[in-house]
C-alpha cells in the first residue's frame, strides 16, 4: 500500500492548561472520504482547523503530514502554500463565510490571485468556469451578484467552488450541510461526491450526522471528548458498532437499527474539556463500564477493534 | 450590507429628516461657495482700499429697476472714528459678469468724475483696512473647511493602518501599538501647537503654515480613532468569512485590508463627519490666537480675531459674521453626521 495522503499522528490540541484533543491519529488515502463524527463540542472543528494551522492560541503537538510533508512545523509563507492549495475548506455556514462586501466573482477571483497567478479577464473566465463546475446557473451575471443575493444552498456552491479553485489535494468539508434545507442538503452531498471523484481529491468529512457520513465517507472514524474511539470502513462500524459509544449513537438515529424499534438515548451529556473523567473518558455514561474503565485509558489498536475495554462482540 | 442598501438607506433618512437635508444643502452651499471663491467674491483676498476702513455694510438701492450703491465718504466724530455718509448724487449699479467676477462694481463706472476716488461694493461691511469682509469670508473658507477634511482624512489613514494591525495580529503587535496609542493621546494638543508656534519661525508662508497645522492636529488626533478600529478589527477576526479567507491561503495583510477594514467604513463615515468640527474649531481656535494663518491671508479664526474686543463688535458688529459662518458650518457637519448614524445604523433608535 502507498504512502497516505494525510497522516496525522498523536495530534493533541490545548488551549491554555485544557486538552481539547488527545493524541488524535488518522489517516487519509488518495482518493478517500473520511467520516469524522462525533456529538459537539468533541474535538471535530478544532481537529480540522489545525489541519490548516488555523488555531490562534493554541498548542499543537504531534504530526500531521500531508504528502509526506510535515505541516506542524511550517513557516507563516510555507502554511500559506498548504492553505486553499494543498488543502482547502468548506465552512459550516455559508451565510457568514463570504464576506458581504465583495462579489461572488471577487471571491473567486482571490483564491485563483493567491493560488494559480491569474489575474483580470483570465481569472474571471476561470471564476466563471469553476461556478458551472458547482452547478451555479448563469455563472457569468452571478459573479456581478453579491453574498445576499444568493440562496443558502448557492452561496454554499459557491464556498466549494472556492474551496476547490485551488486544486487541493484533500479537502476538508466542516459540517458543510447543517444549516442548509434537507432537499439541498442532498443536492450538496452529491456534488462534493462527484466532484470529489472527478478531481480525485480525498476528503476529510467533519459531521455529527450519521445519515450524511453513510452517504459520503468510505470510512468512518468515531471521536468522543477529544479522542478516538473507534475506526473502521463505513459499512463495517455503521453496520457492526464494536464501541459501545458509537452503539449507543446509532441507537439514537432512527433508521440504522431498525430491530431495536424504540430509539434510545446515550444518558448523561458530553462532559466539558475542563471536567474530563479519567481513564476512559466514556466510562460514566457506560453501561458496560467496569473497574478498569475509570482507571485506565484504553488504546486504539489499529487492527480496526474500538477503543474500549468491554467492547461489544461483532454481531452482537 | 451593500452599497446600493446603505445608499438607500441613507436616502429614506434624509427624506425622512428635514434637518438632515437642510444641514447637507448648507454643507454643499458652504463648500461650493468656497471653492468658487476666486469667481464669486467681488475683491481678492488683500485687496485693500485705506479709504474705507471699516466701512459699513452698503446699502443696496433699486434705482431705475436694478440694484445700486452710493458712494460712501467720511468724516470724523468728536471721538475721531470716521463717520460714513452717502453721496447720494451718484449711484453705481452692481452688475453681474463684470472683472472676471460674478458680480460687483465695474471699475470704470466706480472712479469718481470730480475726485477719482473709488466706490466700493461691501455687501457685508469692510475691516480696518478696507478689504471686504465677503470677499475674505469667501476666501477663508477655503482654509478654515478644508482643514478639516484633509485632518480627518490624514488621521483617518493612520489610525486604519494602527488599529487594523494592532486588532487583526493581536499579540506583541497589538501591545505595543496600543501603547503608543496611549503616548499620543496623552498630548496636551493645545499647547503642544502654542510651544510649537512659539518656537518656529513666524515668517513661514502661509500654506506651510496650514499644512503644519493640519498634520499637527492629525498626527495627535489619530489615536482615539485607532483603538476603536481596534476593537472592530478584533471582534472581525473570527468572523467566519475572515477565518474562511485565510483558509484558503489569502495573505494575512490582503485579509486585513480587503476583508476586515472594508467592514468598518460605514463608522469611519460617522467617525469622520463628527470629527470634522473639531478640526474646524481647533484651526479657528489658533488662528484666533494668531498661532494659525496669518494677515493678509484669511481665514475664518483670524478673521474673528478683529472682533475680540466687545468695543470692535459694538462699533463693527459685521465683524461677527465669521463666527456665524462657522457656526452653521460646524452645526451642519454635527446634524449631517447624526443622519449619518441613524442611515447606517439600524440598531440606534431614534
Amino acid at each position: 500500500m502507498t504512502e497516505p495522503l494525510l497522516a496525522v499522528r498523536d495530534l493533541s490540541i490545548r488551549f491554555g492548561d485544557t486538552e481539547v484533543v488527545d493524541r488524535l491519529s488518522l489517516t487519509i488515502r488518495r482518493g478517500e472520504t473520511l467520516g469524522l463524527v462525533g456529538e459537539s463540542g468533541c474535538g471535530k472543528s478544532v481537529s480540522s482547523l489545525s489541519l490548516l494551522g488555523l488555531l490562534h492560541g493554541a498548542r499543537v503537538t504531534g504530526s500531521i503530514r500531508l504528502d509526506g510533508q510535515e505541516l506542524t512545523n511550517l513557516s507563516p509563507q510555507g502554511w500559506r502554500r498548504v492553505r486553499g492549495g494543498k488543502i482547502a475548506m468548506v465552512f459550516q455556514d455559508p451565510m457568514t463565510a463570504l464576506n458581504p462586501l465583495l462579489t461572488v466573482g471577487r471571491h473567486l477571483e482571490e483564491v485563483l490571485e493567491t493560488h494559480k497567478g491569474l489575474r483580470g479577464r483570465e481569472a474571471r473566465k476561470f471564476a466563471a468556469d469553476w461556478l458551472e463546475k458547482v452547478g451555479i446557473p448563469d455563472p457569468v451575471r452571478r459573479l456581478e451578484a453579491y453574498p445576499h443575493e444568493l440562496s443558502g444552498g448557492m452561496r454554499q456552491r459557491v464556498l466549494i467552488a472556492m474551496a476547490l479553485a485551488g486544486e487541493p489535494d484533500l479537502l476538508v468539508a466542516d459540517e458543510p450541510t447543517t444549516a442548509l434545507d434537507v432537499t439541498i442538503q442532498a443536492q450538496i452531498l452529491d456534488l462534493l461526491a462527484n466532484l470529489r471523484r472527478e478531481l480525485s481529491m480525498s476528503m476529510l468529512f467533519v459531521t455529527h450526522d450519521l445519515g450524511v457520513v453513510e452517504r459520503v465517507a468510505d470510512r468512518l472514524a468515531v471521536l468522543y471528548a477529544g479522542r478516538l474511539v473507534e475506526e473502521g470502513p463505513v459499512g463495517e462500524v455503521l453496520v457492526r458498532p464494536r464501541h459501545p459509544y458509537t452503539e449507543g449513537l446509532l441507537a439514537s438515529v432512527p433508521g440504522f437499527r431498525a430491530r431495536t424499534g424504540r430509539l434510545r438515548s446515550i444518558p448523561g451529556q458530553v462532559p466539558s474539556p475542563s471536567e474530563w473523567p479519567s481513564g476512559c473518558r466514556f466510562h460514566p455514561r457506560c453501561d458496560r463500564a467496569g473497574d478498569i474503565c475509570r482507571t485506565t485509558r484504553p488504546d486504539l489498536p489499529p487492527d480496526g477493534r474500538p477503543a474500549c475495554h468491554f467492547p461489544l462482540e461483532a454481531g452482537s | 450590507m451593500s452599497g446600493t442598501a446603505t445608499t438607500s438607506r441613507f436616502a429614506l433618512a434624509l427624506r425622512g429628516s428635514l434637518l438632515a437635508r437642510l444641514s447637507l444643502g448648507t454643507l454643499a452651499f458652504l463648500y461650493l461657495a468656497a471653492i468658487l471663491a476666486g469667481w464669486i467674491a467681488p475683491y481678492g483676498y488683500d485687496d485693500e482700499s485705506r479709504a474705507h476702513s471699516w466701512a459699513p455694510p452698503s446699502q443696496l438701492r433699486w434705482i431705475q429697476g436694478r440694484p445700486c450703491v452710493h458712494p460712501v465718504s467720511f468724516s470724523f466724530d468728536e471721538s475721531a472714528r470716521r463717520v460714513y455718509v452717502e453721496d447720494t448724487s451718484r449711484a453705481i449699479p452692481v452688475r453681474l459678469f463684470v472683472n472676471g467676477r460674478l458680480f460687483g462694481l465695474d471699475s470704470l463706472e466706480a472712479i469718481s468724475p470730480q475726485d477719482g476716488s473709488s466706490a466700493r461694493l461691501y455687501l457685508l461691511g469692510a475691516d480696518a483696512r478696507g478689504r471686504d469682509l465677503l470677499s475674505r469670508l469667501l476666501y477663508g473658507g477655503r482654509i478654515s473647511l478644508s482643514i478639516g477634511v484633509v485632518g480627518v482624512s490624514i488621521s483617518t489613514f493612520i489610525a486604519l493602518v494602527v488599529g487594523g494591525l494592532a486588532g487583526f495580529f493581536g499579540g506583541w503587535v497589538d501591545r505595543s501599538l496600543m501603547r503608543v496609542c496611549e503616548i499620543f493621546m496623552l498630548i496636551p494638543s493645545f499647547y503642544l501647537l502654542m510651544l510649537l508656534r512659539a518656537t518656529l519661525p513666524l515668517d513661514w508662508d502661509s500654506r506651510v503654515v496650514y499644512l503644519s497645522i493640519v498634520l499637527i492636529l492629525s498626527l495627535i488626533g489619530w489615536a482615539g480613532l485607532a483603538r476603536v478600529i481596534r476593537g472592530l478589527v478584533q471582534s472581525l477576526r473570527s468572523a467566519d468569512y475572515i477565518v474562511a479567507a485565510r483558509a484558503l491561503g489569502v495573505h494575512p495583510l490582503v485579509v486585513l485590508r480587503r476583508h476586515a477594514l472594508p467592514q468598518t467604513f460605514g463608522f469611519l463615515a460617522i467617525q469622520a463627519t463628527l470629527s470634522i468640527p473639531g478640526y474646524i474649531i481647533a484651526e479657528s481656535g489658533l488662528s484666533l490666537l494668531g498661532l494659525g494663518i496669518q494677515d493678509p491671508q484669511t481665514s475664518w479664526g483670524n478673521l474673528l480675531q478683529e472682533s475680540m474686543s466687545i468695543a470692535e463688535i459694538h462699533l463693527h458688529p459685521w465683524s461677527l459674521i465669521p463666527g456665524l459662518a462657522l457656526f452653521l458650518a460646524v452645526l451642519s457637519y454635527n446634524l449631517a453626521g447624526d443622519a449619518l448614524r441613524d442611515a447606517l445604523d439600524p440598531r440606534g433608535g431614534r
